[in-house]
């Protein structure tokens, strides 16, 4: 056990309840990561003694609550080392983020079947709203490590495209894709760039104004915080020109039956009443993060995943998927004769949780000629213990079936 | 072997490992596939049913998990020989033992070996699916496979 990963396990209070009877070993952080006390106590508090709505009222609680709300969104605006927390929208997550992007910014500027470019690893999340905005979207090919193959890319752009939408991290890969390097590309050819940050933000230093892209989104829930909350960061030339995206209370500057004027960005784009506990949350999961070394993190991650990687290799007939060499702490795996559901089930019989499926990624999937994987994830509490558990578990189910 | 793990016995694994009746049927009367969209699976079932009703021959293929191939093979060796009115009586008995509902063990003979499914709720699909196939075949009444080599 790594020795920070030791003295932040008892900051998660569900790491110590028990699975099916065992002690939990928990490897699916990348579907959703468990949340430290700080940001249960965050929550608790808001709702047992300051529990308001946000810009309407004068009294206490009201007033409090709208502090904390800006106070939330200048501590992501913070953690995405954005120049301004005026081009951070709080959205429900990164689906909500990329619907957003599609509906407000792509739309209005293509015709139907225009192209955007994504990537063979996308989740189905930056794929699928970008076909209901009615784009074509088409993808930039991997390479068997899974490495996005940057000669195609930059083919592929010059081809003529109406945006980028690309991964930080894949979700089902771990491959840490070369953002600056993408945006870069992208910029010469004038073509707008959107990144998924739902991998990456658990894992590494976000700088969106030195990755040069258009958009950025994450979701609260895989950086420690709650569900039902997430940002969109976009530049604020494009805000200022994209419509709202839903109408309704907090989003307006004046109603009346013959029309409506708009709040200016960010709250153009947030109407009705927001998840202000999940942002109070969000909040203090990033302040709890901020104050932790997240460079040692992840150099300890980096060792972890190679512990691990290392451990699988043993496991006979096991393949590895994803040996990107800019990789996070996501082990995605299948077992010769073995179905991944019951690589996942068995080992849940242990208490040890991984996910398996298509990952939300069905066309990465095909690309691989494989129907499901197994996934292990790591988070900043795993442990070595925790990949000796799961390689142990994955040495009696191969024995099991074959 | 782990023997706490009560939803994998031993019958479940040799059956996922050596699936009866993995065929398809040149004549089938019925057929009908199925897809679990959430994990991919998929089964793909022919069946043949005489004048009397009473089901012939069988044969299934498809992808996946142990849970899911086993159930549909140790149905496949079930039904075959039953009457289309058994078949459905058998699978109200099965679908009630893998959800936990009360239902008479001993009718089912061998598939018994699932009533380990109904400690967990999520897989009661994986177990149930080639069944629900089944039905759906049945149900449809069609005269040949859509895809049949005679078509």
């Amino acid at each position: 056990m790594t020795a920070l990963a030791s003295s932040l396990r008892g900051t998660f209070p569900v790491l110590g309840t028990l699975s099916r009877g065992h002690p939990m070993i928990y490897l699916d952080s990348a579907a959703t990561a468990q949340k430290p006390q700080a940001v249960i106590d965050a929550m608790t508090r808001f709702y047992t003694q300051d529990y308001g709505t946000i810009h309407r009222g004068v009294y206490q609680v009201s007033e409090r609550a709208t502090l904390a709300w800006d106070a939330a969104r200048e501590r992501v605006a913070h953690f995405l080392t954005a120049a301004t927390a005026d081009e951070v929208v709080f959205v429900r997550g990164t689906t909500e983020a990329i619907n957003l992007v599609a509906e407000s910014f792509l739309k209005p500027r293509i015709k139907p079947g225009a192209t955007v470019l994504v990537t063979e690893m996308e989740h189905h999340a930056n794929i699928v709203p970008w076909q209901l905005a009615g784009a074509k979207t088409v993808p930039i090919p991997i390479s068997d490590t899974g490495e996005l193959d940057l000669v195609a890319a930059e083919r592929l752009l010059a081809a003529g495209c109406e945006m980028l939408a690309v991964c930080h991290v894949s979700n089902a890969l771990g491959t840490i894709n070369p953002v600056v390097e993408l945006c870069r590309m992208a910029k010469r050819h004038g073509v707008p760039v959107l990144i998924d940050g739902a991998q990456a933000a658990p894992h590494l230093c976000i700088d969106v104004q030195a990755i040069g892209c258009d958009f950025y989104c994450f979701s609260g829930h895989k950086v420690y915080g709650p569900t039902g909350i997430g940002a969109l960061w976009a530049k604020r030339e494009h805000l200022a020109k994209m419509p709202p995206y839903q109408g309704g209370g907090d989003m307006i500057d004046l109603v009346t039956f013959e029309g409506t004027t708009y709040a200016p960005a960010p709250r153009k784009f947030e109407a009705g009443t927001p998840h202000i506990a999940g942002a109070i949350g969000l909040e203090a999961a990033l302040r709890w993060l901020d104050a932790l070394d997240r460079v040692a993190l992840r150099r300890e991650e980096e060792e972890l995943l190679a512990f691990g990687t290392g451990l699988l290799a043993e496991v006979p007939g096991l393949r590895l998927i994803g040996s990107a060499r800019e990789k996070a702490g996501i082990l995605t795996f299948v077992i010769e004769g073995v179905h991944p559901h019951d690589i996942a089930s068995i080992l849940d019989h242990d208490g040890v949780c991984i996910r398996a499926g298509h990952h939300c990624t069905q066309p990465l999937h095909r690309r691989l000629g494989v129907q499901s994987t197994a996934r292990a994830s790591l988070a900043l509490y795993s442990t070595r213990d925790d990949l000796e558990k799961l390689a142990h578990g994955l040495v009696k189910i191969q024995r099991m079936f074959n | 072997m782990a023997t706490s793990d009560e939803m994998y016995q031993a019958v479940i694994i040799e059956h996922a490992r050596s699936p009866r009746n993995y065929k398809p049927l040149v004549t089938p009367t019925h057929h009908c596939d199925g897809r679990n969209p959430l994990c991919g699976d998929e089964v793909s079932l022919d069946l043949t049913v005489d004048a009397e009703g009473r089901i012939t021959d069988i044969g299934f293929q498809g992808q996946g998990c142990a849970i899911s191939k086993a159930s549909a093979s140790m149905m496949t060796a079930a039904i075959k020989g039953k009457t289309v009115p058994e078949a459905r009586e058998l699978f109200e008995r099965f679908h009630a033992l893998v959800t936990g509902e009360p239902t008479d063990e001993k009718a089912l003979g061998k598939l018994v070996a699932f009533k380990g499914v109904a400690a967990y709720p999520m897989r009661v699909k994986c177990a149930t699916m080639g069944w629900h196939v089944m039905m759906e075949a049945l149900d449809e009444n069609r005269e040949k496979r859509p895809n049949g080599s005679e078509q």
